[in-house]
């Protein structure tokens, strides 16, 4: 094999220049809305023992923050990030300025702006209840088209790229932009019922693969893969010495992307959905520590005989713990994912600690320590203070721990006392909310351990800011290389090298690599019918029923009850029979849920007089004392609106829901029949109220979970 | 019920064998190509970075 690359591409130097411009804007941009999204998580952490810390507000209350905190953190904080790294790194290792900077700006500009606007729709309750991809679906498309941008000045800079080589962070930057586009693209279809109201394409169990396998691959393509890129970037260069292997790159590259995207189902274990799909997730996730340790242990190994440094180093630091926070997180995931382990830590704050350790550690103190590096180049100046960042990087350390520890501890005790029974064969306690109670410690002891993370980051920022006023900011780094030849013919260099030289191809490859475990999974959910077995007694939602499922999702509910029993004895012994796949095939979206901060719904039909839930929605402790469920009294004052809901019928008809021809023009009369049985029934218990009232359309959803196939 | 649906696919039995195959080359391919990386041309890519 000959190797004639430098040969070849020997010409007349070319002098270009590298944008620090936008890696600035992009870097400022995550600062600022880190602080934000973990802002609003510390909002929520508080909540959670002092309720009133919603402000008695429909905006500010758990369920529509929720979902705020962890898009804000997602794709402002750790997506602005990784969009600096990206236009820094990529026209540095392809010695080339970016493809366009018209279209640099227009990402950066187009993705504050789909900022801004979940920002604003979130709170409003805009939110389609996937996780992750709540936005609307105006937002989503909005998203499809930035990216795209981004995608055009990405593969616009390679082409123009005068090293012809790529370099492996290259390769995690093009996985990373082709599959996140697939993932979004998938999840969000939608019929739109309004500009701010959708149906999912998908439905019930399906809607959850669908869901899962967007969400883990989110977690993979977004918060992974570019940031692994990033890793094989900036740690050789702050360690400067090359990577501990650049053999062992490869490997973990290809069999990452491989191997990644067939673990979604793992978040579903013992759901509804078919064992095969379980356990296809299951053996993949498992699988998926290989390639995840070999990533980390060249990251760490990169380090070899220059760990003296790290005791100096304040950038090499926040790597090294970046990178072993990864490593932790990689492990843990893999042993979640198997089924006994699943069954213990589901729903609990076992997974809150585990993803942010993942959040914290691993993505940000990438940012943190690309920060420190970047700032101080950019500024042409030293760092402000040492001891400053010394000091970010030990009450971020603890803070994580402070925040992690809590949340393990609680979790597992949740899900011991969930499970125990006493010596008679009773629930030890069968009161779900004394499971909560007596973790409510733990919960402080986790907005104490945020709260100093927290405290970092402003420690971070004012050294930063000093930093950055000591120097002068340089807006292009100049170099100079030859430019590559327009055709050369290059033999050899066995075939990895070839497609080194051939990004189009590279991204092809790349591309099947990860549809494949897509389409294995989806397409037989999706197509087999007999994967969702039909229950007959199964009906679609009243009209009534369908507008208060509309409110659950505005409210977020599904941040803190799941709507999934598993076949365990102690859940069919609390919440009732457990959930079947053909009980959710009019659920769109599906509202399983993640985490049960409160107890199961799917069997909630029934269980209580509609006064309970009147009451108990207007001041949760009046029928739970000690409950943290926040009050909504604002549904008992808003008006139902029924503007929408004959064309939400139509969807629904669209969608292959068995409404009868016509019955979109009954729908709203319909609805008000049945408030009005619900109004009396208010009336009986002395509760007066009227049947426009939202909370009334939200009783008859709640009275109708899980009653179709009531057994017990 | 999903053994009957696999037992009504046609041919099914080979898709198991086929898939394992496709992994077992592909990374047994790239474990080669790995392997007989020549020395040259993995320093060249590994200091790529550490150029500019």
């Amino acid at each position: 094999m000959q190797n004639n690359t430098q040969q070849s591409s020997v010409g007349a130097l070319e002098q270009f220049e590298y944008d620090n411009k936008i890696v600035k804007a992009f870097l400022i941009a995550s600062v600022v809305y880190g602080v934000i999204g973990m802002l609003v998580g510390l909002t929520i952490a508080i909540q959670l023992f002092l309720p009133e810390a919603n402000f008695e507000n429909p905006h500010t209350t758990f369920g529509r923050l929720r979902p705020l905190h962890t898009n804000a953190v997602i794709f402002a904080f750790v997506g602005n990030a990784m969009f600096a790294g990206i236009y820094h790194s990529t026209p540095r290792l392809l010695k080339t300025a970016i493809f366009s900077k018209t279209l640099s700006w227009i990402h950066f500009w187009g993705w504050q702006l789909i900022i801004l606007a979940a920002a604003i729709t979130l709170p409003m309750g805009l939110s389609s209840s996937k996780e992750y991809a709540e936005l609307e679906w105006p937002i989503d498309i909005a998203i499809a088209v930035i990216w795209v941008v981004f995608a055009i000045n990405f593969f616009g800079t390679i082409v123009k790229r005068r090293e012809r080589h790529m370099y492996v962070a290259i390769w995690f930057y093009i996985a990373t932009i082709v599959t996140v586009a697939i993932l979004h693209i998938v999840n969000s279809l939608a019929l739109p019922v309004s500009f701010t109201k959708s149906y999912s394409m998908f439905a019930g169990v399906q809607d959850a693969l669908v869901q899962w396998w967007y969400g883990h691959n989110a977690v993979a393509f977004f918060l992974t893969t570019p940031y692994l890129g990033l890793m094989y970037y900036y740690l050789p260069k702050a360690a400067n010495r090359p990577v501990f292997s650049y053999k062992l790159s490869i490997i973990h590259f290809w069999s990452l992307i491989f191997i990644y995207i067939w673990a979604g189902p793992h978040h579903l274990l013992y759901t509804s959905l078919p064992d095969w799909a379980q356990s296809l997730g299951t053996v993949f996730s498992v699988m998926l520590i290989a390639p995840s340790w070999g990533g980390m242990l060249n990251g760490l190994l990169t380090l070899r005989g220059a760990w003296d440094r790290v005791r100096e180093d304040h950038v090499l630091k926040f790597f090294v713990v970046a990178v072993t926070a990864y490593g932790m997180a990689t492990f843990e995931g893999p042993m979640l994912s198997f089924k006994n382990v699943s069954a213990i830590a589901h729903y609990t704050d076992w997974i809150v600690a585990h993803v942010h350790v993942g959040a914290l550690g691993w993505n940000g103190f990438m940012i943190f320590g690309i920060l420190y590096y970047l700032v101080p180049r950019m500024w042409r100046t030293e760092l402000y203070s040492k001891s400053l960042a010394n000091l970010h990087f030990w009450v971020g350390t603890l803070g994580i721990i402070f925040y992690a520890l809590p949340l393990y501890w609680a979790g597992f005790a949740q899900s011991l006392m969930w499970k125990e029974f006493t010596a008679d064969g009773f629930l030890a306690y069968p009161n779900f909310l004394e499971t909560v109670t007596k973790i409510v410690p733990q919960y402080m002891m986790r907005a104490v351990g945020g709260t100093m993370y927290l405290v970092g980051v402003f420690i971070m920022i004012y050294n930063l800011i000093r930093t950055a006023k000591q120097g002068i900011f340089a807006d292009a780094d100049y170099a100079e290389a030859p430019a590559l030849p327009k055709k050369v013919n290059i033999v050899g260099g066995g075939w990895h090298t070839v497609l080194e030289r051939k990004p189009f191809i590279f991204t092809g490859l790349a591309i099947v690599a990860v549809a494949i475990g897509g389409l294995v999974e989806f397409v037989p959910t999706a197509l087999i019918k007999s994967n969702v077995p039909t229950i007959a007694a199964v009906k679609p939602y009243t009209p009534l029923e369908l507008t208060g499922r509309d409110i659950y999702i505005r409210e977020g509910c599904v941040g803190c009850h799941s709507q999934m029993i598993r076949p365990f004895r102690d859940e069919t012994e609390r919440y009732g029979e457990y959930s079947k796949a053909g009980e959710f095939v009019y659920d769109r979206p599906f509202l399983w849920g993640s985490k049960r901060t409160g107890p199961d719904l799917h069997r909630l039909g029934g269980k209580y007089p509609d006064s309970w839930h009147y009451n108990h929605m207007l001041d949760p402790e009046s029928m739970s004392p000690g409950s943290i469920m926040p009050a909504y009294p604002w549904l008992m004052d808003d008006d139902i609106d029924y503007a929408d809901l004959p064309k939400k019928i139509r969807v629904m008809q669209q969608l292959g829901v068995p409404y009868e021809e016509g019955f979109d023009k009954e729908a709203v009369e319909h609805a008000k029949k049945q408030a009005e049985g619900i109004v009396a029934s208010l009336a009986k218990d002395k509760i007066k109220t009227n049947k426009d009232k939202e909370i009334i359309a939200l009783i008859a959803y709640l009275q109708k979970l899980g009653v179709d196939i009531k057994q017990k | 019920m999903f053994k009957h649906i696999f037992e009504t696919m046609e041919g099914v039995s080979i898709y198991p064998i086929f898939s394992l195959l496709v992994f077992f080359l592909f990374f047994v391919g790239l474990g080669l190509y790995v392997f007989l990386l020549p020395k040259k041309r993995r320093e060249y890519m590994e200091n790529l970075p550490l150029e500019d």
